[in-house]
């Protein structure tokens, strides 16, 4: 294939963003991206380059995530900060003891989770704050698509937790160390990546296992395709995407193997609207690989550091992209 | 900044029995004038009497690893805290963990063999424990995470020698050689040593493994003399000193002066560590392949083994492979015939 840019390549429309920082995450707020960095601020950057700083913790942020309306952060000063899309921050609550905020979620209607170490809390839009303590240091919070439910994962499995309820977390057992938890779109399973390079899933209603093995490392990077038809996943010289459409989840199916390559993918992102994931690389390259036809474009040239954070805009027109080394873009799909 | 092998930040695990000095010596470290700046991620919270902004109380959570290897722990908590702690690299040259009185220091080491973003990161400098010189001999009875603690380190500061007489100190300092006759012995009062001592010192860096000696040797404390495996120019005054061999835990010291052949030994050591690593704490070595200009090193805890070619052996260097493992009941009838049996 010959390498024309006008066909096969994003990044002559690229606008590069130089951030001063490593780069945690990246979200959309309404049409700004915004990079969260390593340390204390979050950098907007609008549609047409202008960029603005927000100063939301005073250390690093551990941790961060939005429902697009909102960035939730959780920081090493025991703070879990919101910042809208004007950029005005509000802190929503500090720890009481000043622990790490190790893990934040947005969820339905404004809600928000975070931990510290082996307690988790939940906090509605009304303000009130429900606790659940878990049995050892969350590995990862993450809502389920509706109602309010929030799976915790842990040291041997993942509870699941109706914060409004007054029963006990319902558990989910597997031996190991558990981290990122995600819950399908249709609400049906719950996955979460192993200290040891594989992935675990259970179908919820039955608690039947599902393991997903075959990477070369620890995968760190989990996204749902848009109709929930596939989980995107990094942790491996390629994009490995679990078919996810039957009652079965991925068991008794491969698994489809896309964009191979000499480094490992190390985020995806899921376009909004199309059958298209986005892959960052550990030498800095992003591809943009349809899911139909395995067809591949090149959204950004190796660079100097692995790609830490991918974002889709909501109306999946721009694709923000950030590095280890700060390095960072805003790629224009239209 | 891509960060390459040498940003690595180091990491200094500081163990030993409850009122052993860790704390006093901790302290120390952190109050001296050395223009560095450490982040300390201590598990006894409330007894660090100075200021600093980087120090992190943690729970030790010690998870087992489902990688089909028994004895494969490894410390969540410093997973969790040294990723957080890279959120803000830059701030600090190094990192401090202090672990409870009754602390494994296993599976600390074993975290930096097992999770690749905390290898990526940070390296493991050494293991420092602290012993009491007045109680370490009853700890080492009835205390089993004591014993651990001894023969894990490759620093060992033998603290409080002012609460004993000569003859106790030797005799402590003769059992605390009967286990581990290869960490660097600091004899201190109120954990008073060059922080140079303590810190820096590479333990696990593989270059740095460039001789495996008993370091009494160089020590010239004129103790007894364990390996008789030697050649003639290590010969010691005993100068009356006892010698004991702890009846559990011991240290294995093998020689051989015929090139190994390199079939025969990768698989072996990798069988021992795979079915005696339980017993195995550490493990270190300097290897002589036949046909192979270069030096093979490696090092392991329990049933993780690292190694490398080093560097080209050096005219006038002699061509020796040396290993040492550090356990308890070691099966040495075993492990011998087995090294024998790699000889070409």
């Amino acid at each position: 294939m010959t390498d024309t840019p006008s066909e096969t390549s994003l990044v002559t429309r690229t606008r590069p963003v130089e951030a001063g920082g490593a780069i945690v995450a990246a979200h959309f707020l309404g049409r700004d991206a915004v990079f969260v960095l390593g340390e204390e601020s979050l950098l907007f950057v609008a549609p047409d380059g202008a960029q603005h700083r927000t100063a939301a913790h005073d250390g690093g942020i551990l941790s961060s995530a939005s429902d697009g309306k909102v960035i939730v952060t959780g920081g090493d000063d025991g703070k879990i900060v919101a910042t809208n899309d004007k950029g005005i921050s509000q802190t929503l609550a500090a720890d009481e003891k000043g622990r790490w905020i190790d893990h934040v979620a947005a969820g339905p209607d404004g809600a928000v989770a975070w931990s510290a170490g082996k307690m988790v809390f939940a906090r509605t839009s009304k303000g009130g704050v429900k606790s659940a303590g878990v049995p050892s240091s969350a590995g990862g919070l993450a809502f389920a698509p509706k109602g309010l439910r929030i799976a915790i994962a842990h040291y041997n499995g993942v509870s699941l937790w109706f914060p409004n309820a007054v029963a006990k977390p319902e558990f989910l057992e597997w031996k190991g160390v558990h981290y990122s938890p995600s819950i399908s779109p249709d609400g049906k399973f719950v996955v979460t990546c192993m200290q040891e390079a594989m992935l675990h899933g259970w179908r919820i209603a039955d608690a039947k296992h599902m393991r997903m093995s075959g990477y070369s490392a620890r995968v760190r990077s989990l996204a749902w395709t848009r109709d929930g038809a596939f989980l995107a996943t990094g942790g491996s010289e390629q994009v490995i995407l679990w078919p996810f459409s039957g009652k079965d989840g991925p068991m008794g199916k491969q698994p489809r193997l896309l964009a191979p390559y000499s480094s490992r993918c190390v985020v995806v992102a899921c376009h909004p609207k199309q059958d298209v994931v986005a892959a960052g690389f550990s030498d800095g390259m992003v591809l943009l690989v349809r899911t139909t036809d395995a067809a591949e474009i090149l959204a950004r040239r190796p660079g100097d550091a692995p790609v830490t954070a991918l974002a889709f805009s909501a109306d999946g027109n721009t694709l923000a992209f950030g590095c280890d080394d700060g390095a960072a873009g805003l790629i224009d799909l239209t | 900044m891509p960060s390459t092998p040498s940003e690595k930040i180091p990491v200094t695990v500081l163990t030993g029995y409850l009122g052993a000095g860790k704390t006093t010596l901790l302290n120390r470290i952190l109050s001296e004038p050395h223009g560095k700046k450490y982040a300390v991620i201590v598990n006894e919270f409330g007894e660090i009497g100075i200021d600093n902004d980087l120090i992190i109380n943690a729970d030790e959570e010690v998870f087992e690893m489902n990688n089909g290897c028994i004895c494969c722990t490894v410390r969540g908590d410093l997973i969790r805290i040294i990723e957080g702690l890279m959120r803000r690299k830059g701030k600090f040259d190094a990192i401090i963990v202090e672990t409870t009185g009754l602390a494994d220091p296993a599976p600390v080491a074993q975290t930096f063999f097992v999770d690749e973003e905390v290898g990526a990161k940070t390296k493991l400098d050494a293991v420092v424990t602290v012993a009491d010189a007045k109680w370490l001999k009853d700890r080492l009875k009835d205390a089993p995470e004591a014993k651990n603690q001894i023969a894990f380190a490759d620093v060992i500061l033998l603290n409080k020698t002012d609460l004993v007489s000569a003859d106790e100190l030797a005799d402590v300092e003769a059992r605390i050689r009967g286990i581990n006759p290869y960490a660097k012995l600091h004899k201190t009062q109120r954990s008073q040593i060059a922080l140079e001592e303590v810190l820096g010192r590479n333990a696990f860096d593989l270059d740095r493994i460039l001789e495996i000696e008993p370091t009494f040797l160089e020590e010239g404390d004129g103790h007894h003399h364990h390996d008789h495996d030697h050649g003639g120019h290590h010969h010691h005054d005993h100068g009356g000193l006892k010698h004991y061999h702890d009846e559990d835990m011991q240290s294995l010291s093998l020689k051989s002066e015929k090139p190994m052949n390199p079939e025969k030994f990768l698989p072996w050591v990798q069988d021992l560590v795979a079915t005696e690593g339980q017993k195995i704490l550490r493990s270190k070595g300097i290897i002589a392949f036949r046909d192979d200009p270069d030096r093979f090193v490696f090092q392991g805890v329990h049933m993780m083994l690292e190694g490398d070619h080093q560097r080209a052996w050096q005219d006038g260097e002699k061509r020796e492979s040396r290993l040492v493992f550090i356990g308890r009941n070691l099966p040495e009838k075993k492990i011998r015939e087995g090294f024998a049996a790699c000889v070409m």
